[in-house]
């Protein structure tokens, strides 16, 4: 992969570099490079298979992290470029002009992250969730367990216990622990 | 049954803003194969708009008995899915554990099936679905909740997106504890609702009918979006 990253940051100003294999790495890059690079990396260097486009809440540094997983099926090799945009003004150019398949992936995105891409096909309209209200589920400050407790009906009778503790308990009882 | 309460405080049908009607529920004009030109209003002419009514027994108890063996010796499973349960219903149904022998069949239709197996966790999505499909199976109808998400949540207890407890919202029969159940537990299962059904006692369709709006509120309370008639058939 070094020959590639070489090649990439010759080009590119690229951020920082994680090498994980020899066929797996990651670049980071700035949101308004993205397009470029991707576009570079897929008719030029033949990474013609997107494989995933994932995001992670950073709640802590205020930003949200995109993964973009491309794959080179040819020389079997994978290089994700990460782009870290605003988590207030999630907003980020889409690439679904590049792979129809992306305007799937940011509608995913619109859903559960509340990443707007604009001009993707369909991105308004409810992909998974029908008729949600809250904020958007996969936001880490979304309470997912609060949220189910007012939601929806809870059985009583449900408890909890260590394993380690209990199996002692039951199998030794009345041993100090 | 009890009254309706809210699991939590915060009133989510309040805050529920008004939705557009679907595009494929709106009423449009359709030409049919002869050249008529006929209006097409898919709220009242794909649904039936009458509540469920309540049949008590009709005859004397000796038929009600005879009617009751029948039934209890043909189940019909409708076909659907709902969670990772309905990959125990293909060895249940295929040569290994063959549950054909006990008059238990799977029907691809709500119209021709009588047992609904809902299968595992329901996200609130199912839900909606699940209730058309109970709603258009014929009477009588049981339901059997299959594994721990049905009972409680199972291991799905805080998802945002499935309910906890199904019995808030179909009337259940019979519940399958595991998760999963292994295809054993499944046969013991329904040889446990056919005695529930020679007993009489499965009369869940008439649960359903008798405490139509209590369902109905609950139902409503976790499908925001909800748009079809109160009762659809």
């Amino acid at each position: 992969m070094k020959d590639l990253t070489d090649r990439l940051g010759t080009l590119f100003s690229l951020g920082d570099i994680t090498e994980k294999r020899d066929d797996l790495a990651f670049v980071s890059v700035a949101p308004d490079l993205l397009r470029a690079v991707i576009t570079h990396l897929r008719d030029v260097e033949g990474f013609t298979h997107l494989v995933l486009l994932t995001a992670v809440d950073w709640i802590e540094g205020g930003q949200f992290q995109l993964t973009y997983l491309v794959h080179n099926r040819t020389r079997a090799r994978d290089i994700g470029l990460r782009v870290f945009i605003d988590r207030e003004e999630a907003t980020m150019a889409g690439i679904h002009d590049l792979w129809p398949t992306a305007a799937t992936y940011q509608r995913e995105l619109k859903e559960m992250f509340g990443i707007d891409f604009p001009g993707s096909p369909r991105i308004d309209e409810e992909f998974i969730l029908e008729g949600w209200t809250d904020i958007p589920p996969y936001r880490r400050d979304f309470d997912t367990k609060k949220y189910a407790e007012e939601t929806y009906f809870h059985r009583p009778g449900r408890e909890t216990f260590d394993p380690a503790t209990h199996m002692k308990d039951k199998l030794y009882p009345g041993e100090a622990s | 049954m009890e009254a309706f309460v809210k699991p939590g405080e915060k009133n989510r049908l309040k805050e529920r803003p008004e939705r557009p009607v679907k595009q494929e529920l709106q009423p449009r004009v359709v030409k049919t194969p002869d050249g008529q030109e006929i209006t097409v209003e898919p709220l009242k002419d794909y649904y039936c708009e009458a509540p469920p009514r309540v049949h008590p027994p009709a005859y004397a108890k000796i038929v009600e008995d005879l009617f009751n063996w029948a039934r209890a010796e043909s189940l019909w499973i409708l076909g659907f899915g709902t969670g990772c349960g309905a990959i125990e219903m293909r060895p249940l149904m295929t040569p290994r554990f063959d549950a054909y022998r006990y008059g238990i069949q799977w029907r691809p239709t709500p119209r021709q099936a009588n047992l609904f197996v809902i299968s595992g966790y329901l996200s609130v999505k199912t839900l909606k679905r699940a209730i058309r499909s109970y709603e258009q199976m014929q009477n009588p109808k049981y339901v059997v909740g299959l594994g721990s998400c049905t009972i409680n949540g199972g291991m799905y207890w805080d998802s945002y997106n499935t309910i906890k407890r199904l019995d808030r919202y179909l009337p259940v029969d019979l519940y399958i504890t595991g998760c999963m159940p292994r295809p054993e537990a499944l046969l013991a299962g329904f040889l446990e609702l056919k005695k529930i059904i020679k007993a009489g006692k499965g009369e869940g369709a008439n649960r359903y009918a008798e405490n139509f709006d209590w369902y109905k509120a609950n139902q409503k309370q976790v499908i925001h979006d909800w748009d079809m008639p109160d009762y659809s058939w």
